[in-house]
Parts: structure tokens; C-alpha cells; sequence
């Protein structure tokens, strides 16, 4: 059992938990860009305005068909190419955006659709225009319905971010690899409380979403 | 268009190693997670919990840790090759997804199913199996098309532990060619081939269902 602890020296641990940092801070800028662009996509497929909306859906539909690994680098190593370079850390939370904004949209569409038609029909006949109705009619109550949704995908966002170690980013995932690179002894180790740290994390935010789901049923 | 040709054949040894660990990984989370799923629905509390937790603890820890502890760890005691090892992080991981879908869809047949095939002196085994499954999957068809989507998609993990999948070999053409754009576009074609085909028609059936209910 001491055997056990040995991998974890001060040291070592404060190099993790500064990756647990950086896996949280690319999880929190990412879903907080991806709500704002997964919001605006979802109401250009529930507004249905013509050739636009099914041209943004394709291309939507494409990139949720699409492995996030890929994307990861895409955005890292092949965007180069067309002369944008981006810092490992930005092309992180670019491509996490990109996939999970699709992801989003369909939630936020999905979400739309459930509230009431006599709301926005209330709205329009009390004089608010469609911009307004949509900002302080539908909107809040769309939300509201989608907190559950919202955070179950933010739970695969913080899995999803250990993927970003492909790209050489510092999360906790590739701190722990760098880890037991010193001592193979270390393995199990680092990769038993990776676990932990990534479970509580996610089982934490699970538990929230749930509470959600009682509160508002 | 030279890229393609000049590596057609690794592209393809790519995507038949990505089709072959999702197929494995497919079946093999079927069973698994159908046998999750039925654990969670029964009487005896250390099943519902050793359902329960097994569910809760491969959904929320990520794919690559699961490789990881099979690659480095579990094949020093037993030997295995990266796409062995993937394959088997890939089927434990959908598994737990699995089986909330089954679940879900075993919660929405009737409770009046289950208790007519009792009454009739059907065993629980019996009672689940030809009456309850059936209907259950009938009804959980579009998650469990969504799972097999992300199935595929997931098994781009094998990269990291020199699976031969798509993601790996495109990774080498990247690295030889130099022109990783070109070639991040192919795998996408290719992964595209088979998840975009398999989401419109999971949508056609969500239709589908909507209409009918």
C-alpha cells in the first residue's frame, strides 16, 4: 500500500490538480461559448427559414457525425495549413465548441419545440415582436426544460477534455501520463485516482441534473 | 486526389479495423448492458446496486482512461494488442450507456406485462426474455442507434494505443504527406460513411415513432 502512495509527492500531486484545473477552466469556457452558439444554431433550425436553416442543419448533422478526436486535430494540425495557427489551449476549446454547439443546437431546438404554441401566440397578439418573444416568452421557458440535457452534456465535455492529451495539452489526463512515464510502478496508481477525480467531478454534476429533473417535473 | 490514391489501401485497412472494433464492441455491449439493464429492474437489492454502480462509474470517467488501464495496465498480466485493449475499454464504456437505454426501455412497457407472464407461470428469466426484451428494444431502437453512432465515433480512442483504426493510420498519412489537412478530410469522409447514413435513418424512425404515439 505504500507502494501505492509513493507516486503521489507533493510535487505530483500539485501537478495534477493544476491539470484538474486546466481540464475544468477549457470544460467551463467551452460549454459557456458552445450554450451561446448551440442557442443561436437551434434557433435557426426552429425558425425554419428556407434553404438556410436545412443548409445550417446538414452541416450541423456532419460535424455531430464526426469523431471529437478528429476535430481536436483538425483544429490543431490541419488548420495550420490554411495559415490559422491556434495555441494548444485555444484550439482545445475551438474544437470542443465547434462539437458541442452541434450537440447543443439540437437540445435548444429540441427544448423550443416543447413549449406551447398559444405562448408565442399570447406574445404576438400582446403586441411583442418576434425577437422579444422569443428573448422573454419562449426562451426562459425552453431553458428551463433543458437544464438536465445541458448538464449531461457537459458531463461528456469534461470527459471528452482528456482527448485533448493527443494535442500535448496539459489536463489531467496527460499530467498523470507524465507521471507514471517516470515509474512504470506508478501506473495503476495514477490512473486509479484519475478515475476518482474524474468520477466525483462528473458523478457531482450527474447528481445536480438530477435534482433538476425532480424540481422541475 | 493523389493523397487518396497513393494511401487508398491504408485508409482502408483503417476502416475495416474501425468497423471491426465496432462491430465486437457493439455486440459485445448489447450483451453486457442488456444484462446491466436487468439487473437494475430486479427484486434483489445487491443486483440493482452492482448494476447501479457499474453504470454510474463507466459514464462518468472518460473513454481514454478505460484504454488506458487495459493497455498498460491489464496487458502486463494478460497479453493483448492496442486494438484488443481498445476494443474491450470501447464495449465497457458503451455498455453502461446501453444499458441505461434498455432500462429505459424496460421501464416503459406496462408493470401489467410482467405480471400477466408471472401469472400465466412464466419464471422472471422467461417473463423478461419473450415478453418484456422484445418489447423493450422495440421501443429503445432509436437510443440504441444514437449509442452505436457514438460507438464508431468513440472507437477513433484506439489511435491512442496503436489500434490500426482510421484515426491511427490517419494519423501516419498526416505525419508522412504533410498534408494533414487533405487527410483529416478523408477520415472524416469515411467516418462520415457510416455514421451519417445510420443518423438519418435514426431520425426517419424518431419520426416515425412520434407519428404512431
Amino acid at each position: 500500500m505504500s507502494g501505492f502512495f509513493s507516486a503521489f509527492t507533493e510535487a505530483n500531486l500539485g501537478y495534477l490538480m493544476g491539470g484538474l484545473g486546466i481540464t475544468v477552466g477549457v470544460s467551463i469556457i467551452s460549454v459557456v461559448l458552445s450554450l451561446i452558439f448551440g442557442s443561436i444554431i437551434g434557433i435557426v433550425f426552429f425558425e425554419k427559414i428556407p434553404y438556410f436553416s436545412s443548409f445550417v442543419g446538414t452541416i450541423n448533422n456532419i460535424v455531430r457525425n464526426l469523431p471529437l478526436l478528429l476535430i481536436i486535430f483538425f483544429t490543431y494540425f490541419a488548420l495550420p495549413q490554411l495559415g490559422l495557427h491556434l495555441p494548444i489551449f485555444w484550439a482545445t476549446v475551438v474544437a470542443m465548441t465547434v462539437f458541442q454547439s452541434a450537440m447543443l443546437a439540437e437540445i435548444v431546438r429540441g427544448g423550443l419545440e416543447a413549449v406551447d404554441v398559444g405562448q408565442f401566440e399570447g406574445a404576438r397578439a400582446n403586441g411583442l415582436t418576434n425577437m422579444q418573444t422569443m428573448w422573454h416568452i419562449v426562451l426562459p421557458q425552453a431553458y428551463k426544460k433543458m437544464i438536465p440535457p445541458i448538464i449531461s452534456q457537459l458531463i461528456s465535455l469534461v470527459k471528452d477534455t482528456s482527448l485533448a492529451s493527443g494535442i500535448v495539452l496539459a489536463e489531467l489526463t496527460y499530467r498523470g501520463q507524465i507521471i507514471y512515464a517516470q515509474n512504470t510502478n506508478f501506473i495503476v496508481p495514477v490512473l486509479v485516482v484519475m478515475t476518482l477525480v474524474y468520477f466525483l467531478l462528473n458523478y457531482g454534476l450527474s447528481l445536480i441534473a438530477k435534482w433538476f429533473d425532480h424540481k422541475l417535473a | 486526389m493523389s493523397l487518396f490514391e497513393q494511401n487508398f489501401s491504408v485508409f482502408l485497412q483503417g476502416f475495416g479495423h474501425t468497423l471491426l472494433a465496432s462491430i465486437f464492441a457493439l455486440v459485445g455491449s448489447l450483451i453486457l448492458g442488456t444484462i446491466f439493464a436487468i439487473m437494475q429492474v430486479t427484486n434483489s437489492r445487491t443486483a440493482r446496486s452492482i448494476g447501479n454502480i457499474y453504470v454510474q462509474v463507466f459514464r462518468n470517467i472518460p473513454l481514454l482512461i478505460i484504454t488506458l488501464f487495459f493497455y498498460l495496465a491489464v496487458a502486463k498480466v494478460i497479453k493483448m494488442t492496442g486494438f484488443t485493449a481498445g476494443t474491450i475499454a470501447l464495449t465497457l464504456y458503451t455498455s453502461a450507456f446501453i444499458a441505461e437505454s434498455v432500462r429505459a426501455g424496460i421501464l416503459s412497457i406496462e408493470a401489467g406485462q410482467m405480471e400477466g407472464a408471472r401469472a400465466n407461470g412464466l419464471t422472471f428469466g422467461q417473463a423478461m426474455r419473450v415478453i418484456i426484451l422484445p418489447q423493450a428494444f422495440k421501443v429503445a431502437i432509436p437510443s440504441l442507434g444514437n449509442q452505436f453512432i457514438n460507438l464508431v465515433k468513440n472507437s477513433s480512442i484506439l489511435a491512442f494505443v496503436g489500434g490500426l483504426d482510421l484515426m491511427y493510420q490517419g494519423n501516419i498519412v498526416a505525419a508522412n504527406s504533410f498534408d494533414t489537412f487533405t487527410t483529416y478530410i478523408i477520415i472524416g469522409l469515411f467516418y462520415l460513411v457510416i455514421t451519417l447514413p445510420l443518423s438519418y435513418y435514426i431520425q426517419h424512425l424518431e419520426h416515425k415513432l412520434k407519428k404512431n404515439a
